[in-house]
């Protein structure tokens, strides 16, 4: 039932002709989706990166002033 | 009726907590039938007898032409929710999908562009089917433009909210578009209450494109709105306790 319609991998590429344009909507649609797929992932990685790097700095910060406080 | 998810979903923590198992499920399911679909549809469904291998494009046109009306849908009913329930996560599901929708709706008009090439011998005419499409772009970037031009993102919900809903009235055009006007865009190949024009050869790749498209969307905009979840509860102490155990 189910068949490979083509003679040969050319033949498959060039589709009587319309290959460029079955293989151009496919070649966009490629792309459309990997930057749907990849952006959110790293908008998160970066997200999560930038709060760690807040966390650090806000901790150094209490440790200074704790510091600053034991030798008053 | 329980209506305690109902509630529930007004915690965006225990949303983001619930949906956490979901997402490699649904990357890998979305993924796999796409791929699934484009090899059965590029290289085992028959051609068509009249527009010979350029049908092809039908595997993604129309199904990517689906999901930019049904995210629509999504964007607008999140919208009417977070206007009447003042519920946060649906302000942040509208937000997340006006990008993914504005993403669809580009691919619809590119490929339907790129078909009407060796089809009707342009690409671009000004059809009721494809401006009325044009349109839908315009509505999805007009809520991302929004979503950016308030300082106070209560006011800018309620903005896209409000534009999102008045947009609406374009759907049933789009949907009717080629039925009204009979001009170039051909009328729909799938219908619920008659008959298909499309033979089951061709019909069964279309429809596991179809559900291949919606796995991927409900990824894709959950993927967007647990980051915005985490953005907006940023001082939170989980969100917090997160950051560090990632």
């Amino acid at each position: 039932m189910m068949k490979f319609q083509f003679d040969s991998v050319s033949d498959f590429l060039m589709m009587a002709g319309h290959g460029p344009y079955v293989w151009a909507c496919y070649g966009v649609g490629l792309l459309a989706l990997g930057y749907l797929a990849l952006t959110p992932i790293m908008a998160r990685k970066k997200f999560l990166m930038d709060l760690q790097r807040t966390i650090k700095i806000e901790a150094q910060e209490k440790q200074r002033m704790n510091t600053a406080a034991n030798t008053e | 009726m329980n209506w305690q998810w109902f509630y529930r979903l007004g915690s965006p923590k225990w949303f983001y907590e619930k949906t956490t198992p979901w997402m490699p499920w649904l990357a890998v399911i979305g993924v796999g039938i796409l791929l699934l679909g484009s090899i059965w549809g590029l290289a085992f469904a028959p051609a068509d007898f009249k527009q010979g291998n350029s049908y092809r494009i039908i595997y993604l046109h129309v199904p990517v032409s689906f999901l930019a009306l049904a995210g629509y849908y999504v964007m607008a009913i999140s919208g009417a929710i977070g206007l009447i329930w003042k519920m946060k996560l649906a302000d942040m599901v509208m937000k997340s999908a006006a990008p993914v929708g504005a993403m669809l709706t580009f691919l619809a008009l590119i490929t339907g562009a790129i078909w009407g090439k060796p089809t009707w011998g342009t690409w671009w005419v000004w059809d009721a089917r494809i401006t009325s499409m044009l349109v839908l772009l315009f509505l999805y970037l007009g809520v991302m433009a929004l979503q950016e031009a308030y300082q106070h993102q209560d006011t800018a919900n309620k903005a896209s909210a409000i534009l999102a809903l008045v947009g609406t009235v374009n759907i049933p055009i789009i949907y009717k578009s080629v039925d009204w006007w009979y001009t170039l865009h051909q009328p729909a190949t799938l219908k619920l209450t008659s008959e298909s024009t499309i033979h089951t050869s061709m019909l069964y790749p279309l429809l596991t494109m179809i559900v291949g498209f919606y796995v991927f969307y409900a990824w894709t905009l959950l993927q967007r709105t647990r980051t915005e979840i985490l953005r907006r509860e940023k001082k939170t102490k989980w969100v917090r306790a997160l950051a560090q155990t990632e």
